[in-house]
C-alpha cells in the first residue's frame, strides 16, 4: 500500500484535502510575507515605536494598570429574568415564534433527557452522566445562530448544541449505552458524543485540548474558502468551561487564531465552577472576557440565561468572524452550574444547598424563554404539557429501544488505533481469540456483536 | 466513580408514559460471566496480599522495629492511608505544602480531606486547572526548599505537566552541577521533595481518559523515580519515604483501591524504602513479577496455579518502578528459571519489556522458558472492551502454565 492509501484510508471523506480550483500561487490568498517595518525612534516623536508596543504614547505619570479599579466588562441581555424585552426601544430580535418554540424545546428535550440519564446512572444502567442544568441555553441558543456546516467543538456540557443540529435521541441513547450503533463503537464514555454527519468533533475528556484544535481547524476553513471561492465560507465554534480556560492550551489558542486570523468563534461557558473549585480560585482577572482583549480579540460577555441574547451574540461573531478574511472572536457566556458536576460528584461537600436552590429559583433559561414565549400568547401551560408528556415518551422510547441492542463487535477494541490493524495488533487479537477459545466460562463475549467471531480472526 | 445506585425517580416518569422498568429487564452496564472460576471479582477481604489483622502489619519486615512493638494499627483504605500519610508530612515538616485541582475540598478521590482545614489553605490549596502550571510550580517550590505535593487529579491529564517533568524536574540537578555554598558544603540546584500524585489505572468504566497508567512514559526518564503502592500499608510508607527523598518523585496510586483495599496499618508513622522490591510470597518454580493493582490478579492466578498444577509460584512487588530493584528480580529467576511480568498498561515498551530484557542480560544461563509479558494490548482502554484488555486472572494463570509447562 503507497503512502497516499494509508492517508486517504485514514482521512474521512470531509476531512480530505480538497483540489484546489486554481493554481495555488501565495498571492490568490494572501499578501506575500512582508518584513516588519522597524523604524527606530523618530527625535521628538510622543510614541513608542518599538516593534512590541506601535501605538503607545509616552508618559511622564508612573502608574500601573490597576486591573481591579476598571469597571467589569458588561453583560449583554435582551429579556430580563421574567422573559420581558429590558430595552423597548430596540427593534425586536429576528427570531419566529416557531424558531423560538424549537429552541425551547430542543432545551426542554435536554433537560429531560438529563434526569432520565442521571437516574439511569444511578440504576447502574450506564457508568457516567453529565447533566447541563441551567446551561442548555448557552448550548441551544449559540448553536442555533450558526450554519449547520459550521464546524464545532465541545467540552462535555454542550448537549444543547446536539440536540440544536438534530443529533437525534437514537444517536444519543447509542452512545450513552454504547452500543452497536455508537458512533465511537463502545469505546467513549457516556456524554462523549461526536458526529461527523453533524460537523461535530468527538468530545475528549481532556480539558482544553479542542480549543486549539478549533484554531487549526478555523484555519484549513478559511484557507479552503479562499481556495474554493464558490462554497460558503464557513466558521468553527468552540466550546469550553472556564475552569478549562485555565490549561496552557486555551492561552496558545486564543493567541495563534488571532495571529493567523482564524474565523473561529470561543465560547466560554462560565458556570461558577470547575467540579470544587469556584471562579474565585480559578483566576483574579475580570472572568474570561478580559483574556479575550489581552490577546487583541474582539470580545463580549453575554447572559447566558437569556437564550436570545446568546442567540444575537453568536450570530454577530459569526459575521465578524468572517468579516475582511477572517478573525477569532471570544463569547463569554455567563451561567450557573445548578447540577452536581457529574454522577460522580455530590456537590454539597463543597457548596451549600441553599445556594443552588436560590440560583434556581432566581433564573433559568428554560423557564425564562417559556414566560417570554406565554406572554406573546406563542405558549402556554397545555402546550407545556402535551410537550413535556410527548418529549419524556419519545426519550424513553429511544432509551429502551438503546438499551436492548448488543455491544459493538470486540475487535473495535483493536480497531481504529491505526488505520490498519498492525501486524502486532493482529496477533494479540488471535491470542485473546485463543484465550477466550481455551477459558471459554471465564468470559462473556455474548452481549457482543457476533460473539467470538466479532473479533474477526479464526 | 459512578455513586452506588438509588431508587428510581418513579415521579419523573408519570403514569402514562413507558418506564424504564415495566417493559425490560435492568441490563447493567457491566457484569461477571457467570460460571467463571478464575476471572471472578477479586476479593479484597480475603487476598493473602492486605493485612487483615494488627499483626500482620506490625509484622512487616519494613517497619521498624521500635514501631513494631509500639505501634497501634486503624483499618484504612487507600486513600485514608495517603490522607494519614500527608497529614503526617503537613504536621512534623513545614516545608511541606499539598495542592491541585480540587484538593481543598477533600479532592475528588477524598485523599486530602480535611487537610485544608487542619493545615490552613496556605499549605493545602486548589490550583487553577492547569497541569504544567501545577507541576511547575510545585518544582519552583521544591526548588527553594519547600517539600510540595503536587495532585494531578487523574494520571490521564499529566501531559500538559510532560514538559515540566521530563525536562525540567528529572533535569534540574544535572544541569545545574554542583556548586560550594559555604555552611553546608557541596550542593546543587534540585527538586528534591517534589512528589507529583496522581490517580492511576483500570476501575471497569473510566475508558480512554480515565483509566491510564502511564507509568513507562516516566520510567523511560533518568532523574524521576517512579512508585506504585499495592496498598494502604504500603502507600503510607512509600509516600513519606517519597517526600523525604532528594529526587523527585511521581507517585501513581491504584484508583480502584481507593476505597477497595483496606487493611491495618500502623498508627505511627513510618517509610518504606524506595527503589526495593518485596517478595510476596516465596517460591521455586516461577517468578511472577507485577505492581500495582495487578498484584492481586497474579495473586489470584498464582493460587489457582499451584492448586491445579502442583508448583510453588514466587510473587514479586516491584513497588518502585524506577530505578528499580533488579537484584531482587533476578536473584529470585535464578532461583526458579521462569518468569511473568504482569503489568496494566500496554505491552509495548512497557515495564515489562524492561525487566523482561534484564532478566535476560542477567540470568540467561538460567532461563527454562521465554519470559512471559501479561499486559494491556497495544490499543487506547475502549470503554467496553476493558475487562478483555486488562490483565485479568485467567491470562496470568495461563501464562504461568504455558511457563511451567515449556
Ligand atoms: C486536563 C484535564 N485536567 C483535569 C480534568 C478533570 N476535570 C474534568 S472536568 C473538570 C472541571 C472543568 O471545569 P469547567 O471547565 O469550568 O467546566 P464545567 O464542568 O464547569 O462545565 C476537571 C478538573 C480533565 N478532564 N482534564
Ligand atoms: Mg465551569
Amino acid at each position: 500500500m503507497s503512502l497516499r492509501d494509508v492517508v486517504r484510508r485514514a482521512t474521512p471523506r470531509g476531512l480530505r484535502p480538497r483540489k484546489p480550483t486554481s493554481p495555488c500561487t501565495a498571492q490568490r490568498f494572501s499578501p506575500q510575507w512582508q518584513r516588519w517595518s522597524s523604524i527606530s525612534q523618530r527625535p521628538g516623536s510622543d510614541h513608542v515605536h518599538f516593534p512590541g508596543a506601535v501605538n503607545s504614547k509616552f508618559t511622564t505619570t508612573l502608574d500601573y494598570e490597576r486591573p481591579s479599579e476598571k469597571p467589569a466588562m458588561p453583560t449583554y441581555r435582551y429579556m430580563d429574568q421574567d422573559g420581558a424585552i429590558v430595552d423597548k426601544n430596540r427593534e425586536p430580535i429576528d427570531i419566529s415564534d416557531e424558531e423560538a418554540i424549537k429552541m425551547y424545546k430542543d432545551m426542554l428535550t435536554v433537560s429531560i433527557m438529563d434526569l432520565i440519564m442521571f437516574d439511569a446512572q444511578r440504576q447502574g444502567r450506564l457508568s457516567f452522566y453529565m447533566v447541563s442544568a441551567g446551561e442548555e441555553g448557552i448550548a441551544v441558543g449559540s448553536a442555533a445562530a450558526l450554519n449547520p456546516s459550521d464546524v464545532i467543538f465541545a467540552q462535555y456540557r454542550e448537549t444543547g448544541v446536539f440536540q440544536q443540529r438534530g443529533f437525534s435521541l437514537d444517536e444519543f441513547m447509542s452512545q450513552l449505552f454504547a452500543n452497536c450503533k455508537d458512533y465511537g463503537q463502545g469505546r467513549n464514555m457516556p456524554v462523549h458524543y461526536g458526529s461527523r454527519k453533524h460537523n461535530i468533533h468527538t468530545i475528549s475528556s481532556p480539558l482544553a485540548t479542542q480549543i486549539p484544535h478549533a484554531a487549526g481547524a478555523a484555519y484549513a476553513l478559511k484557507l479552503q474558502a479562499a481556495q474554493n471561492p464558490n462554497e460558503e465560507p464557513r466558521i468553527v465554534a468552540c466550546y469550553f468551561g472556564e475552569g478549562a480556560a485555565s490549561e496552557g492550551d486555551f492561552h496558545a489558542a486564543l493567541n495563534i487564531a488571532a495571529t493567523r486570523n482564524c474565523p473561529v468563534v470561543f465560547i466560554c461557558r462560565n458556570n461558577g465552577y470547575a467540579i470544587s473549585t469556584p471562579t474565585l480560585e480559578q483566576y483574579r482577572g475580570d472572568g474570561i472576557a478580559s483574556r479575550g482583549v489581552g490577546y487583541g480579540i474582539e470580545t463580549i460577555r453575554v447572559d447566558g440565561n437569556d437564550i436570545f441574547a446568546v442567540h444575537e451574540v453568536t450570530k454577530e461573531a459569526r459575521r465578524r468572524a468572517l468579516d475582511g478574511g477572517g478573525k477569532p472572536i471570544l463569547i463569554e457566556a455567563m451561567s450557573y452550574r445548578v447540577s452536581h458536576h457529574s454522577t460522580s460528584d455530590d456537590s454539597f461537600a463543597y457548596r451549600a444547598k441553599v445556594e443552588v436552590e436560590d440560583w434556581k429559583r432566581r433564573d433559568n433559561p428554560i423557564t425564562r424563554l417559556r414566560k417570554h414565549l406565554e406572554s406573546k400568547g406563542a405558549w402556554n401551560e397545555d402546550k407545556e404539557k402535551e410537550a413535556r408528556s410527548s418529549i419524556r415518551k419519545d426519550v424513553l422510547a429511544a432509551f429502551n429501544r438503546a438499551e436492548k441492542e448488543k455491544r459493538p463487535a470486540l475487535r473495535n477494541m483493536m480497531e481504529g488505533v491505526y488505520a490498519e490493524l498492525t501486524e502486532e495488533q493482529e496477533a494479540q487479537i488471535r491470542q485473546l481469540r485463543d484465550i477466550i477459545e481455551r477459558y471459554p466460562d471465564e468470559y462473556d463475549v455474548s452481549e457482543f456483536e457476533g460473539g467470538l467471531d466479532g473479533l474477526g480472526v479464526k | 466513580m459512578p455513586s452506588p445506585p438509588r431508587p428510581f425517580l418513579r415521579a419523573l416518569l408519570g403514569r402514562t408514559t413507558p418506564t424504564l422498568t415495566n417493559n425490560n429487564r435492568i441490563r447493567p452496564y457491566s457484569t461477571a460471566p457467570s460460571n467463571a472460576r478464575l476471572n471472578v471479582p477479586l476479593d479484597f477481604a480475603t487476598t493473602p496480599l492486605l493485612c487483615h489483622t494488627p499483626k500482620q502489619a506490625l509484622s512487616h519486615p519494613d517497619l521498624p522495629s521500635t514501631l513494631r512493638s509500639t505501634s497501634k494499627t486503624s483499618r484504612l483504605n487507600l486513600f485514608q492511608a495517603v490522607n494519614a500519610a500527608l497529614s503526617h508530612a503537613l504536621s512534623t515538616d513545614e516545608r511541606v505544602l499539598l495542592f491541585g485541582e480540587d484538593v481543598a475540598f477533600g479532592g475528588v478521590f477524598r485523599c486530602s480531606m480535611n487537610l485544608s482545614s487542619q493545615f490552613g489553605s496556605d499549605r493545602v490549596f486548589n490550583t487553577p486547572l492547569s497541569e504544567q502550571g501545577i507541576v511547575g510550580f510545585a518544582i519552583g517550590a521544591a526548588a527553594e526548599g519547600m517539600r510540595p505535593v503536587a495532585e494531578i487529579q487523574f494520571a490521564d491529564y499529566v501531559y500538559p505537566a510532560f514538559d515540566q517533568l521530563v525536562n525540567e524536574a528529572a533535569k534540574m540537578r544535572f544541569r545545574s552541577g554542583v556548586w560550594a555554598d559555604g555552611k553546608e558544603g557541596l550542593t546543587s540546584m534540585a527538586c528534591g521533595g517534589l512528589v507529583v500524585r496522581m490517580p492511576s489505572g483500570g476501575v471497569g468504566h473510566g475508558a480512554l481518559y480515565h483509566s491510564q497508567s502511564p507509568e513507562s512514559l516516566f520510567t523511560h526518564v533518568p532523574g524521576l523515580r517512579v512508585v506504585m503502592p499495592r496498598s494502604p500499608l504500603q502507600a503510607k510508607g512509600l509516600l513519606l519515604a517519597a517526600i523525604e527523598c532528594p529526587d523527585p518523585v511521581i507517585f501513581m496510586e491504584p484508583k480502584i483501591l481507593y476505597r477497595a483495599a483496606v487493611e491495618h496499618v500502623p498508627n505511627d508513622a513510618y517509610t518504606i524504602p524506595l527503589s526495593a522490591a518485596e517478595i510476596l510470597k516465596p517460591g521455586s518454580d516461577v517468578t511472577v513479577v507485577s505492581y500495582g493493582t495487578p498484584l492481586y490478579t497474579c495473586s489470584a492466578a498464582i493460587s489457582a496455579a499451584e492448586k491445579d498444577l502442583d508448583i510453588s509460584c514466587e510473587l514479586i512487588d516491584l513497588r518502585t518502578v524506577y530505578p528499580w530493584d533488579r537484584k531482587t528480580v533476578l536473584d529470585s529467576i535464578k532461583k526458579t528459571g521462569r518468569a511473568v511480568v504482569v503489568h496494566e498498561s500496554m505491552v509495548n515498551a512497557g515495564v515489562g519489556a524492561e525487566v523482561a530484557a534484564t532478566i535476560q542480560e542477567g540470568a540467561f544461563l538460567r532461563l527454562e522458558a521465554p519470559v512471559q509479558r501479561v499486559a494491556g494490548w497495544s490499543t487506547h482502554v475502549g470503554l467496553m472492551y476493558e475487562k478483555f484488555n486488562l490483565p485479568d486472572v485467567a491470562r496470568v494463570y495461563d501464562a504461568i502454565k504455558k511457563t511451567v509447562e515449556y
